[in-house]
């Protein structure tokens, strides 16, 4: 096995994923089935091949620092699942 | 045991751009609630970053004045967490290939001495929002301000070079100095523009390799961030002189109680787990550009320093005062162009102009320009008014911000410069007080105070106190 059941708990925590113990399985499963795949690229020598981090080969999309209208606060908290004008509102997280 | 600290900062600078870093929201302070904010900044779905050009090139800016090295590309990463005030449930910052590593900054020590501080890395990222916890209601709930989400913040990471109180203060100070020379942040510790995180550990005297360290968060000024300095430095020398072991963690500054307590953190948060932002393209920085850049860097404190010592003949304790501050800086040259008296300058804006400020405030701010302060030296150089009453005038200016001019005449201050008058003044005095009178022709020296006082109030202060020193000696010596 390459990943076991506390570590998929641990990336599911890591998530915000509830997952039940025969949810754990499946995914415990599937996500060995990923991996096992995966190691197969590890065969591979890219000792010389700079790592890439994008795909398209181009760089420095920039953009003059210029303002435009935002949303209004009305607009803005239009969607929310709760606000409290012109807040959002979320349930209590304390550090 | 006797322990040395090991310290490190990182300091957070919320950059000047206008807009965010990446998107075209207002980036300003203040504001009504959410009403700078947008798709991007939002984090709703179908949205895509564009990187802030100036936010880059402010960056570039204070890692050239670093003096750091700068790759050919620089590469954006996801930061993940959950937390309200991050939308998107990441934070764009850079990790891998940040904009800057390996640089230094001289810090100024007591009896003159240096110190380098390395910096580790300089990296650009997106600030979060604002939660407020609110106490009041059934249910305890946080609230949400995401105006501050997506400001351009610049992270320098110094290496841990720092080793105690003083150098940690220094450090600080001039960090911000820098970064106000350079124009790239208001640095308004109040407003959170300037944010310092502490990391501290403690290692016996004498040992090199470093001790547990411990991250302090919350500290909110620099005072701040050496009140928890020293309380770390005596909780971890108890840990350790009882045998014990300092945890690693993170901890937050109670600044009301004066303490550090744990963050209470769920089980493996601190897995970010960085990856580079597929949505934003890496940067590739031209040598041409950087070296552009880097020619057009103005010049620094310590340049400047030396420069008013020398142009200015003044002395070094004043050249460093005036220089401390880019904008007290500029003010004091922009006197001199209008006025060549550079001390009498000096001299004003140290004792009468500094001291109005407070921190986070900015001579700016104040209602004197140079023009005001060159008008009253003027004024006191022709004998206009004499230098009590340009103290008056001064305080005025401070409230209203009229010329100086204008104060004198509007409140009759003119200088009494009518011998005559003052002559009638001194002979009235003496008929009034014969008894000091008598004292001083005595040869007591100190009844002269009394009359030249008693003739000053008469003139509603406006002669000129060392003609009137003059006319009671000659009346009454001979």
């Amino acid at each position: 096995m390459s990943i076991d059941r506390e570590e998929v708990k641990h990336i599911a925590l890591l998530s915000r994923l509830e997952l039940s113990e025969e949810e754990v399985d499946l995914y415990t499963g599937h996500l060995d089935g990923i991996l096992n795949y995966v190691e197969k690229l590890k065969s591979i020598d890219v000792s010389h091949v700079e790592p890439m981090s994008h795909a398209i080969p181009m760089f420095n999309v920039l953009r003059e620092d210029e303002i435009q209208p935002s949303l209004s606060s009305h607009e803005a908290l239009e969607n929310a699942p709760d606000r409290e004008f012109p807040y959002f509102r979320v349930p209590r997280v304390t550090e | 045991m006797k322990y040395e600290p090991v310290i490190g900062l990182e300091t957070h600078v919320e950059l000047a751009s206008k807009s965010k870093v990446f998107c075209r929201c207002k980036a300003e302070f203040g504001g009504q609630p959410n009403s700078y904010v947008c798709p991007v900044c939002l984090g709703l779905p179908g949205t895509l970053p564009v990187l802030n050009k100036i936010s880059m090139e402010m960056s570039l800016i204070v890692a050239l004045a670093l003096h750091c090295d700068i790759p050919e590309v620089t590469i954006f990463d996801r930061k993940n967490y959950y937390y309200p005030d991050l939308p998107k449930n990441y934070q764009i910052s850079q990790e891998y290939c940040p904009l800057a590593r390996n640089g230094r900054l001289t810090i100024q020590l007591k009896d003159e001495r240096e110190k380098e501080i390395g910096i580790h890395n300089i990296h650009l990222e997106e600030d979060a929002g604002k939660n407020f916890h609110s106490t009041g209601g059934k249910q305890p709930t946080t609230l949400v301000d995401l105006n501050r989400a997506g400001t351009s913040l610049l992270e320098i990471v110094s290496q841990p070079d720092l080793r105690n109180a003083e150098e940690t203060e220094a450090f600080m100070q001039t960090v911000r100095c820098l970064l106000r020379y350079l124009e790239v942040s208001d640095c308004k510790m109040q407003e959170g523009s300037l944010r310092f995180e502490l990391n501290i550990s403690l290692r016996p005297c004498g040992v090199q390799e470093y001790g547990t360290k411990v991250e302090v968060k919350n500290v909110g000024s620099v005072k701040a961030v050496l009140r928890a300095l020293d309380y770390e430095m005596a909780r971890q020398a108890e840990i350790l002189d009882e045998g014990g072991r300092v945890v690693q963690e993170t901890r937050l500054w109670d600044d009301t109680r004066g303490e550090t307590r744990p963050m209470r953190v769920k089980e493996g948060a601190k897995d970010y787990r960085y990856f580079p932002e597929p949505d934003l393209l890496p940067v590739r920085l031209e040598r041409e550009y950087l070296d552009a850049l880097k020619n057009r860097l103005p010049e620094l404190r310590d340049a400047k320093c030396r420069r008013f010592i020398e142009t200015y003949q003044i002395p070094p304790y004043d050249a460093g005062v005036l220089a401390a501050d880019k904008t007290v800086a500029d003010f004091f040259e922009e006197c001199c162009r209008l006025h060549a008296a550079p001390k009498t300058f000096s001299n004003w804006i140290m004792v009468h102009i500094l001291r109005e400020l407070r921190e986070d405030s900015e001579i700016g701010d104040l209602p004197i320009t140079p023009q005001h302060l060159a008008e009253l030296v003027r004024l006191v150089e022709s004998d206009a008014i004499n230098s009590n009453i340009a103290k008056k005038v001064i305080t005025e200016m401070m409230k209203t911000g009229n010329m100086p001019a204008d104060i004198v005449k509007e409140k009759g201050l003119e200088a009494v410069s009518d011998s005559g008058e003052i002559e009638q003044f001194v002979e009235e005095t003496i008929a009034e007080n014969p008894g000091p009178a008598e004292e001083f022709k005595d040869g007591k020296d100190k009844a002269m105070n009394f009359l030249l006082g008693q003739v000053m109030r008469k003139s509603r202060g406006k002669a000129d106190p060392q003609l009137v020193q003059e006319l009671l000696r000659q009346k009454l010596r001979g």
